[in-house]
């Protein structure tokens, strides 16, 4: 996992996973890791951005809410993001996302995401790192 | 899964006996191999249903039945809200009322090959496919409800589709219990653009033929012959029933804490069927189906006018629109006595017996028509639900081949491209906007769809009628 994220083998679906020094960095990575299915990463540009908020009650639920509103709102926008500036205090998240519109001839196109779920949904740290992982349903 | 752990009904039944907090026995439709192939996940699945709150007879999987999210894909389970029973997202998932609509054309395959390129072309600039697309229909909040509310005939309303194809819809191309009040804001916003969009993962739309008749007399009631061409459609309720999805597992969880349900998987959250909670979860999910209805209404109607350009004498009519992943109310025989359940089906496909009055008058002697899609590489099959399926399984089918390969594990060992030339070489036209997507849906990825449909033959639970072959397919 040199970029920070990565996906990870599941039955039916496939899982995502995110690295980082911090606890927001691990979250960023994970969405970057959630984007890397919809298209290839390098072929998006960070010409637009939008706002994310979010709350849960844990936080690793969080982790799942934060890929559920960005599935959302990219789906809203018809947009891929690819780079995310994340902030996190007492399980309330605030991040900037970056991005462009979707465009079939730019982005090499991968699959649609349904949602994130509770699947193998974990966050934790390991060897000085902070790791949030789940399962996304395709 | 360990065969050492079942007990062997016969060679197509296998039981969970009920320990511990299982209320019921778990059921798995399946043969010794198909049994043996399946992930230990799905004993553990099975039995986490069977300790639900009010659950009937049994937890039941069918023969493709694979690791979900708290039910198995391929899990079929009734719950009777006399009892205490619950409604769980778990047993109707993201994807509400996804299912599989067939087309028959009137035409021979003779007539289609040599316009075949033509058609799938026009089908295919025609019918938005893939992720990030966009629907022709433009809608406001107000008019998402009559969508919710409508289902089909909300499209047949706007003049997408003819008055004959409700009939030949499940629920008639509505259900009448859907509540738009209950989807939030979100949900139908992300649907003002998706309507008519066939989505992208393991949907499609293709162009099959005839390659054999196992059942003439059933053929002749579903009116289809050897060589005959026949369009399928498989898709869902698109953004709206994600959200649906993603917004009710949190209420849901919440749900399960105020009730003291005790919850063995997170995504098994529910509430009891007459709780407020639960009631709201409902009409959204009628909702989520009547969505999932219009758009394969719409994509029918877009595919009707397309084949029209391209071959004026189609005549495209409906011969049934299946779905695998709902919660309805139904009535089932149990132990003698007819009792109100709701059945969930994540996975599986209604697959009434002949007699059913939901089941049109055309087929109803011979069973309600089912839809297993295989692979754009191999083999679909057209059945027809049985009495025993009825009796055993709340009227349930399998749905599809299931994958046996992941999808990261099928995008190392598969390219798109390669993909496509191989069929292309085979004579299967494939057209798609992700080579990553037609790479994840390899025919070598699923399972064998024959010993998937011979094992829910031979289990009882649906009957062969037709085997149908790809001749061109849009991958979304």
């Amino acid at each position: 996992m040199n970029s920070g994220y990565e996906t990870f083998e599941h039955g039916a679906d496939i899982g995502i996973r995110g690295k980082g020094r911090t606890l927001e960095e691990a979250f960023s990575n994970g969405a970057k890791a959630l984007f890397s299915l919809m298209a290839d990463l390098s072929t998006i540009e960070p010409q637009k951005e939008i706002q994310v908020e979010c709350t849960a009650p844990d936080i690793e639920t969080l982790f799942m809410v934060w890929l559920n509103q960005l599935i959302a709102l990219a789906d809203l926008e018809k947009m891929f993001l690819c780079e995310f500036s994340v902030t996190i205090s007492n399980n309330n998240l605030t991040a900037v996302a970056r991005g462009e519109s979707i465009s079939p001839q730019k982005h090499n196109l991968g699959v649609e995401v349904k949602g994130a779920t509770y699947t193998m949904l974990k966050v934790f740290q390991e060897a000085g790192y902070f790791v949030a992982q789940c399962v996304v349903d395709v | 899964m360990e065969i050492q752990s079942l007990k062997k009904i016969d060679d197509f039944l296998w039981e969970l006996p009920p320990v511990g907090e299982m209320r019921v026995p778990g059921l798995i439709f399946a043969s010794q191999k198909l049994v043996e192939e399946m992930d230990e996940k799905v004993h553990e699945q099975v039995t986490n249903v069977a300790c639900l709150p009010g659950i009937v007879h049994a937890s039941i999987a069918m023969p493709d039945a694979h690791w979900g999210y708290g039910f198995p894909i391929g899990g079929v389970a009734a719950f009777d809200p006399e009892e205490g029973g619950i409604i769980s997202a778990g047993g109707v998932g993201f994807d509400i009322s996804c299912g599989v609509r067939t087309l028959t054309t009137g035409l021979t395959k003779d007539e289609i090959m040599p316009l075949l390129e033509r058609l799938i072309d026009k089908i295919f600039q025609v019918v938005p496919a893939g992720v990030g697309s966009e629907g022709k229909i433009r809608l406001t909040p107000a008019q998402i409800d009559d969508v919710l509310a409508g289902g089909a005939k909300w499209a047949l309303d706007r003049g997408y589709g003819l008055p004959e194809d409700l009939a030949y819809i499940e629920e008639g191309g509505y259900v009448t219990w859907a509540d738009p009040a209950q989807v939030s804001d979100l949900a139908k916003k992300r649907q003002f653009r998706e309507v008519g969009t066939l989505g992208s993962g393991n949907h499609y739309l293709e162009i099959q033929h005839v390659f054999e008749i196992y059942d003439t007399e059933a053929a002749e009631a579903l009116g289809i012959k050897k060589d005959d061409i026949v369009i399928a459609i498989h898709c869902g309720s698109r953004a709206l029933g994600h959200q649906i999805g993603t917004d009710y597992l949190v209420t849901l969880a919440q749900a399960s804490k105020k009730y003291n349900i005790p919850i063995r998987e997170r995504e098994l959250v529910c509430a009891p069927i007459n709780s407020p909670e639960g009631k709201r979860y409902f009409g959204a999910v009628g909702a989520g189906i009547n969505c999932a209805l219009a758009n394969r209404q719409v994509i029918s109607h877009l595919t009707r006018e397309a084949v029209a350009e391209v071959i004026p004498q189609a005549k495209l009519e409906m011969l049934f629109d299946v779905s695998h992943n709902t919660c309805k109310v139904e009535e089932h025989v149990i132990a003698g006595k007819k009792r109100r359940l709701y059945v969930h089906r994540k996975g599986s496909t209604r697959a009434f017996g002949p007699g059913r009055p939901e089941i049109p008058s055309r087929f109803r002697s011979v069973g309600q028509p089912v839809f297993i899609g295989g692979t754009m590489g191999t083999c679909s099959f057209i059945l027809v639900g049985t009495e025993f399926g009825t009796e055993q399984a709340f009227g349930s089918a399998c749905h599809g081949a299931g994958r046996s390969m992941s999808r990261k594990r099928a995008t190392k060992t598969w390219r798109g491209d390669k993909i496509i030339k191989d069929l292309s070489a085979e004579g299967i036209i494939i057209r798609t906007r992700s080579y990553r997507g037609v790479a994840e849906e390899a025919p070598g990825a699923y399972k064998d769809v024959v010993e998937v449909v011979n094992a829910a033959h031979q289990a009882g639970l649906a009957k062969k009628v037709a085997m149908v072959k790809p001749l061109a397919c849009i991958k979304g």
